[in-house]
């Protein structure tokens, strides 16, 4: 007997636009059985999301889904609303990327576990909170019982995901679609997940379906892996043998996308750039009655640093670690005390006036692509609004000469300079930001987690184009990061935040091979784990 | 939770102070004053007059008579209506105002919420399209066309209800006030009934529930607490102008509330019969921000009190 649970045969969505129609899933069959993981890996747009979410019928209501998708021989594929609102919940259920907006924040925790139990099982009000006590604690929420009556915004990014992930398992099911359940969380969060998910398939027996983008995570938990692009399959396999011996080109150039190298030290006669000592960035929280009692958040809570020319600080952490502050507080975008020295000026004294020329010199690249550049502006009014400011006494045609010259120097199309920033891709739109900066010949370029919204292999090449121009240009950088595997490739030294704190700063190979705090070992194991870092 | 009351209530009373001594000092900006008619009077009267009233004192010492009388809840005589005081008058037309306008209220909250919602979840359909052309009409015809169009038909051609008046609220005599006072809100939570649904029907947390079974009926409450908040915000102030009366319906149903009181008090700079229809708006417009407020905090737990 066939003993695969879950079948996808010959699947294709198309979307109806303004723009006509868009084929987004060609074709696509594959198949899970119980106890197995199945991994869809591909890029942005690949159609491994649409896959899942048609099958299920949770596609957007210009969607068309033909082809067949059954689960123990029921068809779902135009099946009724009323016959899937009885599988799904049920039998297969999906858990998805965002854990801060996929539970109501306006009702409990509890109240949206129980609905999902009560919905498929007859039980009393009463039989259905133990059983929500009983899950809360299985994917080890503390003091579950009382954890009931808590709203999602009272919990951390990693306890939401546990808690979809108890509502996806409240009834047992025999499938499971995860969607990216660990991309927005922090390493060492990622790797509890993973091992919570796999923990509770040994118990429970189910299927999963894993779709990610990430080839660390499919090598760490998946039997079986299909490699998507453009809507199709182009390879599918047991995972070792697709990561061993990939027969297709796509595969390959996934495989190698990973960012490799490292990056030649600088001279160590290389005279210093910055000098930061006990850079504190404190705020005042007011509260009580008339706003007087008042508890200070310490951001970053005195952090020391020194970075020569044409040098790489990586700065590791996890989220609210204050290392995006520390980037702000040194280009005074943040309140800071302490002492920060660029070249041979103090920072923390100057008025806004007197930071203004100097800003030039101390550019700034934002993790966002799509938030950071107005959508009103052209490329070339973006790219060129710092020599306004910097060098007023340009013509028009200079400024214009200026622009292209940028463009170029990021790898675009120099005519591409009288086009809007939504006509860009991400990875684009981020070369954009970085001949913003770059324009303006800076010597400090504070990089803010600037690979972290693209995709592996768009990382990869914007990566090489940074460290491209901290060699023409003899830049230094401050990168930010939380991925370990782009700060290897980066920098030459690494400072690990967390709490605002400094917990373990030396060279990069030392560091990495030889970490000496055990907040840094466990960061290092859980990036090598999810496979953040080969070996 | 009574803390934040508590607050709100403390915080309103600096506004209020600083709406009463604006209004007072740009009504005597106003060039004319109440005793001002088209025959002017002898100069001995109107001194008499100005005496009377305490309008010959210095205007400081007028403002801060008037602040001293309002704190002991007296408003003053009023200047035009002759032997009524403003109190008098506020008290005797504000019920009526008040019943028209919390009536017209419920009906917008009600009508316009269901039109919205069902519009939401049959986007683009007939239904859809009705109700958005019925939310075009209700906003843009000014209800000073409707209510004579609706004297016309339901008072005169068909007979079904009296033309205007009182008769001490009668259901019958208060359904058509209510209604052209009702239309233009009914049209406006439509729309923005039917814009936040359509959002929060896309939202992650509605696609958790889709995926796990729940029902038609589940997705609707869940999306609607969520789409209901912003239409709290506007109806909030807009409560309190309906609940102060509306110059227009009240003068053509020939009804006796306070709306009319604003536009005759400010023509006839009848000082103190303004300031007071400025006060009840003032106090109206801060007592419904609050209950929104509560409200609020109420529906969403991300609000807090402190």
């Amino acid at each position: 007997m066939d003993r695969a649970q879950f079948h996808i045969r010959d699947l294709h969505v198309r979307f109806r636009t303004q723009a006509g129609e868009l084929h987004a899933v060609k074709g696509v069959s594959l198949s899970v059985a119980r106890g197995e993981t199945l991994a869809i890996v591909g890029e942005s747009g690949s159609g491994k999301s649409q896959t899942m979410l048609a099958a299920l019928g949770l596609i957007a209501s210009n969607g068309v889904v033909t082809g067949s998708a059954t689960l123990s021989g029921q068809e779902l594929i135009g099946a009724s609303e009323r016959v899937l609102n009885t599988i799904r919940g049920a039998t297969v259920t999906m858990i998805f990327q965002e854990p801060m907006t996929s539970l109501d924040p306006l009702f409990t925790i509890g109240q949206q576990i129980i609905a999902v139990i009560r919905r498929h099982r007859k039980l009393s009000q009463s039989e259905a909170r133990a059983e929500a006590v009983a899950l809360l604690e299985r994917v080890r929420i503390p003091d579950a019982a009382n954890r009931l009556a808590a709203y999602p915004h009272e919990m951390s990014g990693g306890q939401r995901q546990r808690v979809m992930i108890a509502m996806a398992l409240a009834n047992r099911p025999d499938v499971l679609v995860a969607d990216e359940p660990t991309t927005a969380l922090d390493v060492t969060i990622q790797s509890e997940i993973l091992a919570l998910l796999a923990e509770l398939q040994r118990d429970m027996g189910m299927a999963i379906v894993f779709i990610t983008h990430d080839l660390g995570v499919v090598r760490r938990i998946a039997n079986r892996v299909a490699v998507m692009r453009y809507g199709e399959i182009v390879e599918s396999g047991p995972v070792r043998q697709v990561f061993d011996a990939p027969r297709h080109a796509y595969t390959r150039a996934l495989l190698e996308a990973e960012p490799g190298g490292t990056k030649a030290a600088v001279a160590a006669d290389a005279p210093v750039l910055l000098a930061a000592e006990q850079v504190r960035v404190h705020y005042a929280i007011r509260s009580g009655f008339f706003g007087r009692a008042k508890r200070v958040i310490r951001a970053v809570d005195g952090v020391s640093l020194t970075l020569r020319r044409g040098e790489t600080l990586g700065v590791v952490g996890e989220s609210g670690s204050g290392k995006s502050t520390l980037g702000r507080a040194i280009v005074k975008l943040a309140p800071a005390s302490g002492m920060i020295r660029f070249e041979d000026r103090a920072l923390v004294p100057l008025s806004r006036a007197e930071m203004r020329p100097l800003r030039r010199s101390l550019q700034m690249v934002f993790q966002d692509p799509y938030g950071s550049l107005s959508p009103r502006m052209t490329v070339g009014e973006i790219i060129t609004e710092g020599l306004l400011v910097h060098e007023p006494a340009l013509s028009a045609a200079a400024r214009d000469r200026r622009a292209a010259e940028a463009l170029e120097e990021v790898q675009l199309d120099a005519a591409l300079r009288n086009r809007f920033p939504h006509e860009f891709s991400g990875g684009q739109r981020q070369r954009i930001a970085i001949a913003r900066s770059m324009i303006l010949k800076p010597q400090l370029v504070i990089l803010d987690e600037p690979t972290s919204a693209l995709d592996r292999s768009i990382q990869k090449a914007i990566v090489d184009l940074l460290r491209d121009l901290q060699k023409r240009h003899d830049l230094a950088y401050l990168f930010i990061s939380h991925d370990l595997a782009v700060v290897r490739a980066m920098a030459d030294k690494i400072l690990v935040m967390k709490d605002g704190l400094v917990v373990e700063q030396g060279p990069r190979d030392e560091l990495i091979r030889h970490p000496r705090e055990d907040y840094t070992q466990r960061l290092l194991a859980a990036a090598t784990q999810t496979g953040f870092l080969a070996g | 939770m009574v803390l934040f009351v508590l607050r709100r209530f403390l915080s309103a009373i600096p506004t209020l102070f600083v709406v009463v001594t604006l209004s007072f000092f740009l009504m005597r900006v106003a060039p004319g004053g109440p005793f001002d008619l088209e025959q002017p009077l002898e100069a001995k009267i109107m001194e008499n007059l100005n005496r009377a009233f305490g309008l010959d004192r210095p205007l400081i010492e007028q403002y801060g008579r008037y602040l001293l009388n309002l704190l002991s809840g007296d408003l003053g005589p009023s200047f035009y209506i002759r032997d009524f005081s403003v109190a008098e008058i506020l008290l005797k037309g504000l019920p009526v105002s008040m019943t028209l306008g919390s009536l017209a209220i419920l009906l917008a909250l009600v009508v316009g919420t269901t039109l919205g919602v069902i519009a939401s979840l049959r986007q683009n359909s007939g239904v859809d399209y009705a109700v958005i052309g019925f939310a075009t009409a209700g906003v843009t015809i000014p209800n000073f066309v409707v209510a004579p169009l609706f004297q016309i038909i339901f008072g005169l051609m068909l007979s079904w209800l009296p033309v205007g008046g009182w008769n001490n609220g009668a259901v019958r005599n208060i359904i058509l006030p209510v209604i052209v006072l009702a239309l233009p809100q009914i049209a406006v939570v439509a729309r923005m009934t039917r814009a936040s649904m359509i959002e929060a029907l896309r939202s992650d947390h509605v696609r958790t529930l889709r995926s796990l079974g729940m029902g038609q009926r589940v997705i609707v409450l869940h999306a609607l607490r969520g789409a209901i908040l912003p239409i709290m915000s506007y109806l909030g102030p807009t409560a309190a102008a309906l609940l102060t009366g509306s110059v227009v319906v009240e003068t053509i149903f020939g009804l006796p509330g306070i709306g009319r009181y604003f536009v005759e008090g400010a023509l006839n700079r009848d000082y103190t019969l303004v300031m007071g229809t400025v006060v009840v708006v003032a106090i109206f417009v801060l007592l419904f921000n609050m209950i929104v407020d509560i409200l609020y905090a109420l529906l969403d737990p991300r609000v807090r009190y402190e």
